[in-house]
C-alpha cells in the first residue's frame, strides 16, 4: 500500500516535471532553433549567379561547399569577403566551392560590390526562399557542407582569414 | 504507519479526523470542540500523514493550499510588475534594451532591466511560477478529491452521537409516535428530491453531492487550459509571424514550407469623409482630423505545384483572390492572415532629368526602379548616365563614407556619372534626397530630380494556432466546474433514534439558510422539533 503510493507519487511528479522541463527547454530554444541542423542534409536550392549561370547545391556533391549568406550593408560580411576570396583561390582546385548568397539586394548593388572586391566565386541573389529554407536571421551566416551534402557546421558572425582557412580544410573532400 | 480502527469496526487511513463510516471523532484535539470542522469530511488528507522520502516531501510541499495561494499571489504581483514599463518586444529598436531602459526611465529602468522584468512573461522564473501553480493544482486536487470521495462513499446512515451533536444544525426531540413522524418526514424529503437511505430505523437524506466535485472539475479545466498553453511551445502547433509585402510583390508565406505564396495586389487605407459619410461622424472627424475607416489588402493566394527546390521559379497555381481587412483574415488550411500594419508611400521609382546647370536644358529623362536599378541609362545622342554606386537606405558612417543601412529604399542615394558629348570622360555627382555633392569640383551638368513613384506596403500576421480548441475546452470545463459548485448545494439531513429521542442534524456546504428552511418544511407536522443553528446560538451568546 505504502509502496504503491510512493510509486504513484513518483510517476505523477515525474510526468509533471517532464512537462515543465520540456516547456522551459522549448521556450529558451525557440529563438535559436536552427532550421538546418548540423549533421543533417543541407536543403537543396537552385540560384542564378551574376553571369546567368544556374547553381544547384546538389550538383556539388562530392565537393565541399562553403555556403555564405551576406548583404552589402553588413560590415562583417564586407570584411570577410576578401578573405573568402583569397582562400577560395587556394582551395578551389582541392574541391572546395564557395557559394555566396546575397539576401535579395539589387543586381546593381551586388555587381558594384563584387567588382570592388574582385570576387571570383559565384554570387547568387536569393529573393527569400533559400533564406527561409535555411532560417537565416543575423548576417553573416555560413554553412559548411561536406562532400555528402551534410551540414557539418553553422557559423554566424564574422570570420578571420585563419578560421576560414581552417573551415575550408574541414570540408575538403 | 498505523491504521485507525473505529469503535464501529471501520478501518480508517492514518490521519483521519472523523471516522469515514460513522463519523465518530478520532482526533483527540477535535474532541473538545463544540462544532466539527467538516472540511473534506474530516478525511485523512494524505499530504499530512507522510513525510519520509524526498518524493513525499516534494509532494507535501505542493499539496499545501497555503503554498498554492502564495504561488498565485506571487504570480499576480509579478504579472502586475511586468506591466509597469513596456516589455522588451514593444520598445523601439533604436538602441540595445540594456541602455534603453536606463535612458528612458533612469535607475528604475535599470533595475527593471537588471531584474529581468523587461522580458518577464517568458523568463524562466515566471514560467516556473506558472508551472508550479499547475503542479500545485494537480497535487492539491488529487490529495483532496480521493479521500473526500472515499469518505462520502463510505458514510453510514447511523452516524455516531458525537458526530451528530457537533453538527451546526442539531436538535433533540421527544416524539410520541416516532415511526409515524419518520414516515411523514421521509415522504416530504422524497418530495424535495432527496436520496434516502435507511438503516436500523435511522435515516439519511442527501442531495446534490455532485456539487462537491465542482472545484475539482474546475481544476481539471484549468489544467487542460495550461496544457493548451504549453503546447504552443511545441513546434508546428503555433505560428505567429509577420509578413511585409509590397504592392505588386509575390512572396512565399513563412512557415508553410514554401507551399503557399501571396501576391499583394493593392493596399487600401480609407478614412472617414465628412462629406460622404454619416453626419454623426462629423464632430469626431473635426476633433481627431483623420479617422481610419478601413485597412485592406487585396491579395491573391497561390499554391506551389510540383516540387521545385528553393530558389527555383516555382509553378504557382492561383487558389483565390481575397480582400483582407481587420478581423477578416484570409484563411487557408490551418493558417490565417490578418491585416496588422502598413507603410504608405514607400519609394519605388525615382525620375531624374540630365540637365545643363546653366541653360537648364534637359537631355532626356530616366526613371530608376529602386528595387532593380540598371547600370547605365542611355539617353541617346551621346548622353548617358551611369550609376556608380547605389545606397538604398543611405547614411554617412563614422568615417564620413556613404553607406546603406539596409536594402529597403527608405532614403536612396546615388553616385551618378554623367556622360555628355562635351564631357566624354563623365562628371561625378552624388545625389541624395535634397542633397547634391559634386566631389570633383563644379559640374556642367546635373541630375535634376523629377519625381517619385511610391508603393504601399502591407504587413500581415501569419497565424496558425492548433491549441485553440484545447484552450476552449479547458475554459468550458472550467465554467462547468464553477456552475456545478455554485448552483448546487450538497445537503444532508440525519434522523436518528437515540434512547426514545429523535436526533436531527443537518449539514450543507453552503447556503445554511436554505437548508434550515428545508428542514423546517420537512419536520412541519411530524412533531419533531426544528433543530437549532448552534453556530448562530454561540455567536448570540457571545454578543
Amino acid at each position: 500500500m505504502k509502496k504503491k503510493r510512493l510509486v504513484i507519487r513518483t510517476v505523477i511528479l515525474f510526468v509533471l516535471g517532464a512537462a515543465v522541463a520540456y516547456t522551459l527547454y522549448a521556450n529558451f530554444t525557440k529563438d535559436q532553433v536552427q532550421k538546418v541542423a548540423v549533421g543533417e542534409k543541407a536543403p537543396d536550392f537552385v540560384l542564378t549567379d551574376m553571369d546567368g549561370e544556374k547553381h544547384r547545391l546538389s550538383d556539388y556533391e562530392g565537393q565541399g561547399v562553403f555556403l555564405n549568406f551576406w548583404g552589402t550593408w553588413c560590415k562583417p560580411c564586407e570584411k570577410e569577403m576578401p578573405y573568402m576570396n583569397n582562400q577560395y583561390k587556394q582551395f578551389k582546385d582541392m574541391g572546395v566551392q564557395v557559394l555566396a548568397v546575397n539576401v535579395g539586394e539589387t543586381e546593381l548593388a551586388v555587381n558594384k560590390f563584387s567588382d570592388r572586391y574582385n570576387l571570383s566565386f559565384p554570387i547568387l541573389i536569393d529573393e527569400g526562399q533559400v533564406q527561409s529554407a535555411y532560417g537565416i536571421n543575423p548576417l553573416p551566416a555560413t554553412f559548411l557542407i561536406d562532400k555528402e551534402g551534410k551540414v557539418i557546421k553553422y557559423i554566424t558572425g564574422e570570420m578571420t582569414e585563419a578560421t576560414i582557412k581552417d573551415y575550408m580544410e574541414q570540408i575538403k573532400p | 504507519m498505523k491504521e485507525l480502527k473505529c469503535d464501529c469496526g471501520h478501518v480508517n487511513p492514518h490521519g483521519t479526523v472523523l471516522c469515514e463510516s460513522c463519523g465518530k471523532v478520532l482526533e483527540e484535539k477535535e474532541k473538545d470542540k463544540k462544532l466539527l470542522d467538516m472540511r473534506y469530511e474530516g478525511s485523512a488528507r494524505r499530504s499530512q500523514t507522510y513525510n519520509k522520502t524526498i518524493i513525499d516531501k516534494i509532494w507535501n510541499f505542493f499539496s499545501s493550499v497555503k503554498v498554492g495561494v502564495w504561488l498565485i499571489v506571487i504570480t499576480l504581483v509579478a504579472s502586475a510588475l511586468g506591466t509597469i514599463l513596456p516589455q522588451e518586444m514593444y520598445i523601439p529598436p533604436i538602441m540595445p534594451a540594456a541602455e534603453y531602459y536606463e535612458d528612458q526611465y533612469g535607475w528604475i529602468g535599470k533595475l527593471y532591466y537588471d531584474l529581468g522584468f523587461h522580458n518577464l512573461y517568458s523568463s524562466w522564473w515566471y514560467l516556473i511560477l506558472i508551472a508550479s501553480i499547475g503542479i500545485s493544482l494537480v497535487i492539491c486536487s488529487l490529495d483532496r478529491v480521493v479521500p473526500l470521495y472515499r469518505a462520502l462513499k463510505k458514510q453510514r446512515v447511523s452516524r455516531h452521537e458525537s458526530y451528530l451533536q457537533r453538527q451546526r444544525v442539531f436538535g433533540v426531540s421527544e416524539v410520541e409516535e416516532t415511526d409515524k413522524a419518520f414516515s411523514m418526514a421521509k415522504e416530504k424529503l422524497k418530495e424535495k428530491k432527496y436520496n434516502i437511505r435507511e438503516e436500523d430505523g435511522n435515516l439519511l437524506a442527501e442531495k446534490g453531492r455532485f456539487s462537491r466535485w465542482g472545484p475539482y472539475v474546475n481544476h481539471v479545466g484549468l489544467i487542460i487550459f495550461l496544457i493548451g498553453g504549453m503546447l504552443r511551445f511545441v513546434p508546428g502547433m503555433y505560428v505567429d509571424k509577420i509578413l511585409w509585402i509590397r504592392e505588386g510583390e509575390t512572396k512565399v508565406i513563412p512557415e508553410t514550407n514554401g507551399e503557399y505564396y501571396l501576391k499583394n495586389d493593392a493596399f487600401i487605407l480609407e478614412v472617414y469623409d465628412k462629406e460622404k459619410d454619416n453626419e454623426v461622424f462629423g464632430e469626431a472627424i473635426d476633433k481627431a482630423g483623420m479617422v481610419a475607416k478601413n485597412y485592406q489588402s487585396n491579395v491573391t493566394l497561390y499554391k506551389k505545384q510540383g516540387d521545385a527546390v528553393a530558389g527555383e521559379e516555382a509553378d504557382l497555381e492561383k487558389v483565390k483572390d481575397y480582400e483582407i481587412r481587420v478581423n477578416e483574415p484570409l484563411k487557408f488550411e490551418k493558417f490565417a492572415l490578418y491585416q496588422v500594419d502598413y507603410k504608405l508611400d514607400e519609394l519605388n521609382k525615382m525620375s531624374f532629368a540630365l540637365t545643363n546647370k546653366q541653360t537648364g536644358e534637359e537631355f532626356g529623362d530616366l526613371t530608376i526602379d529602386l528595387n532593380d536599378p540598371k547600370d547605365i541609362y542611355d539617353l541617346g545622342n551621346g548622353y548617358k548616365t551611369e550609376i556608380v554606386s547605389y545606397f538604398p537606405d543611405f547614411e554617412f558612417d563614422e568615417n564620413g563614407e556613404p553607406v546603406t543601412k539596409s536594402r529597403i529604399p527608405n532614403n536612396p542615394a546615388f553616385v551618378f556619372k554623367m556622360f555628355t558629348p562635351d564631357k566624354p570622360d563623365g562628371e561625378i555627382s552624388f545625389v541624395a534626397i535634397r542633397q547634391t555633392i559634386e566631389p570633383f569640383g563644379d559640374n556642367e551638368y546635373k541630375m535634376a530630380f523629377k519625381g517619385v513613384d511610391t508603393k504601399n506596403v502591407s504587413a500581415l500576421t501569419v497565424r496558425k494556432d492548433l491549441t485553440l480548441w484545447i484552450i476552449a475546452l479547458g475554459g468550458a470545463i472550467f465554467m462547468i466546474g464553477v456552475a456545478q459548485g455554485s448552483y448546487w448545494n450538497h445537503r444532508r439531513i440525519w434522523l436518528r433514534r437515540v434512547n426514545g429521542e429523535v436526533w436531527v442534524a443537518g449539514h450543507t456546504n453552503k447556503n445554511w439558510h436554505g437548508l434550515k428552511r428545508e428542514i423546517e418544511a420537512v419536520l412541519d407536522g411530524t412533531g419533531i422539533n426544528e433543530p437549532e443553528d448552534q453556530l448562530q446560538n454561540q455567536s448570540e451568546k457571545k454578543s
